[in-house]
């Protein structure tokens, strides 16, 4: 991905750092001191664009690359600056989000508790807004917003498989293994998102829209890789995945009715369409074998389940209403506008049926 | 599920309690004239309440319907 824009002075320094392919040993020891001083004054983590979005590009090392980081991906002054802003990112987790009653440490009990905690998850619903109100800016705008994951798909949720052993190992292999296209590299859900963003005149490239994406939205996928890259948080990282594979198939048949209300087909609509039907399927597996079956193996992982779950959904509630506030406004909820549609996009007309067979 | 069942990969359907049959392996899933339902993925939800809007697949509905097994 290519080098996005700094946020502020940690993020400066990283991206200094990144377009001289790493600079000097003295200037890579002054990330730690400003990432140290970000954390001193930082006032709410979650909405720091600084501390964000450094800690993304420090993680993106790890994924698809940032140029001018390939040697840089294992330098322990950046691991030690990353691990700084996650214990930061994790306290504010701790202190945050409201820890779920606990259950029974059975597969069935863990079921009905994520199954009942996803329920409760209301707050404004974006996928009703947009079913029935977004302009076409909107649904650009949320396209951006859902790409920073979407784009990898998958990828943060990957790195808990050696972590893991039996009945969850399977469970979530299985629900990977969907997204990943069942072996058929068109299918994969990035790749189907990808072509939603170009059917709608969007980049796809990965990062294209890293600029415009606002804190939260950085966040929500940077608490995704905090717990995917620690053993540790193994529990939280398959909770979070089981509530969101489990708040998604009924959001995404919205989002798919909104896509088509504007005038798209099914090019756009692909990728929601999709998730309505496969979610339906993870949902099941993710709940009862993956997350499930994670606490019968190792029951003091309940907790971390449970709040691993929660944290997902506070995380992703914030940013929801954000989003809300900003539309309902009539502002934009990126953090740069996008430029104007050009005009083979910003009228929707008919040959938008050519679904990828 | 824990049972251990040999080499065999046979199909098996999962009752999920107030939600879908899930349907894994080797299962076709046809009409009644045998024509084969299109399929998309290994493993599928088989709707069970009813109110799915992508029949015979499951769309998630039962969850806010209700719908209750036992």
């Amino acid at each position: 991905m290519r080098i996005p824009e700094s946020r502020g002075p940690a993020s400066g320094v990283l991206v200094d750092l990144l377009a001289r392919s790493g600079g000097s040993t003295p200037e890579r020891d002054s990330l730690r001191v400003s990432v140290e001083e970000a954390i001193a004054a930082t006032e709410d983590i979650f909405r720091d664009d600084d501390l964000q979005i450094t800690l993304f590009l420090l993680y993106q090392l790890g994924y698809g690359g940032v140029d001018g980081g390939d040697e840089l991906e294992w330098d322990l002054t950046l691991l030690g600056a990353r691990a700084a802003i996650e214990a930061a990112l994790e306290d504010g987790l701790r202190d945050r989000v409201p820890v779920p009653e606990r259950t029974e440490p059975d597969a069935e009990s863990v079921a009905t508790a994520l199954f009942s905690l996803t329920a409760e998850d209301s707050g404004p619903s974006l996928s009703r807004f947009v079913a029935k109100k977004a302009t076409d800016e909107q649904l650009r705008e949320l396209l951006v917003l859902r790409s920073i994951y979407a784009l990898k798909e998958a990828d943060p949720q990957s790195w808990a498989i050696p972590r893991l052993e039996g009945r969850a190992k399977a469970a979530l292999v299985e629900i990977l293994a969907d997204e990943y296209g069942g072996g058929r590299a068109r299918r994969m859900h990035s790749t189907i998102f990808a072509g939603a963003m170009a059917g709608l005149g969007l980049e796809s490239d990965d990062g294209a829209y890293l600029d415009s994406a606002p804190a939260l939205a950085v966040a929500s996928v940077n608490v995704m890789s905090l717990f995917g890259l620690h053993r540790r948080l193994r529990g939280a990282s398959i909770g979070l995945f089981a509530a969101y594979e489990m708040t998604s198939s009924l959001p995404n048949r919205q989002y798919g009715n909104g896509v088509r209300r504007l005038g798209y087909g099914d090019e756009v609509a692909w990728y929601f369409d999709e998730h309505v039907e496969a979610d339906a399927v993870h949902e099941q597996i993710a709940a009862r074998d993956m997350a499930g079956g994670l606490v019968e193996a190792e029951p003091h992982l309940l907790d971390d389940v449970l709040f691993g779950a929660a944290a997902g959904l506070t995380v992703d509630g914030w940013l929801g209403e954000d989003v809300f506030r900003a539309w309902s406004a009539g502002t934009s909820a990126l953090r740069r506008p996008l430029p104007a549609a050009s005009p083979e996009h910003a009228a929707q007309t008919d040959a938008r049926d050519a679904r990828p067979a | 599920m824990g049972a251990q069942r040999g080499r065999g990969d046979d199909g098996e359907i999962v009752a999920c309690p107030d939600g879908p049959f899930l349907v894994r392996g080797n299962v076709e899933i046809v009409l009644p004239d045998g024509t084969p339902l299109p399929r998309s993925r290994r493993t599928v939800a088989l709707c069970r309440c009813g109110l799915s809007t992508i029949k015979p697949y499951c769309d998630g509905t039962h969850k806010v319907t209700g719908f209750r097994t036992d």
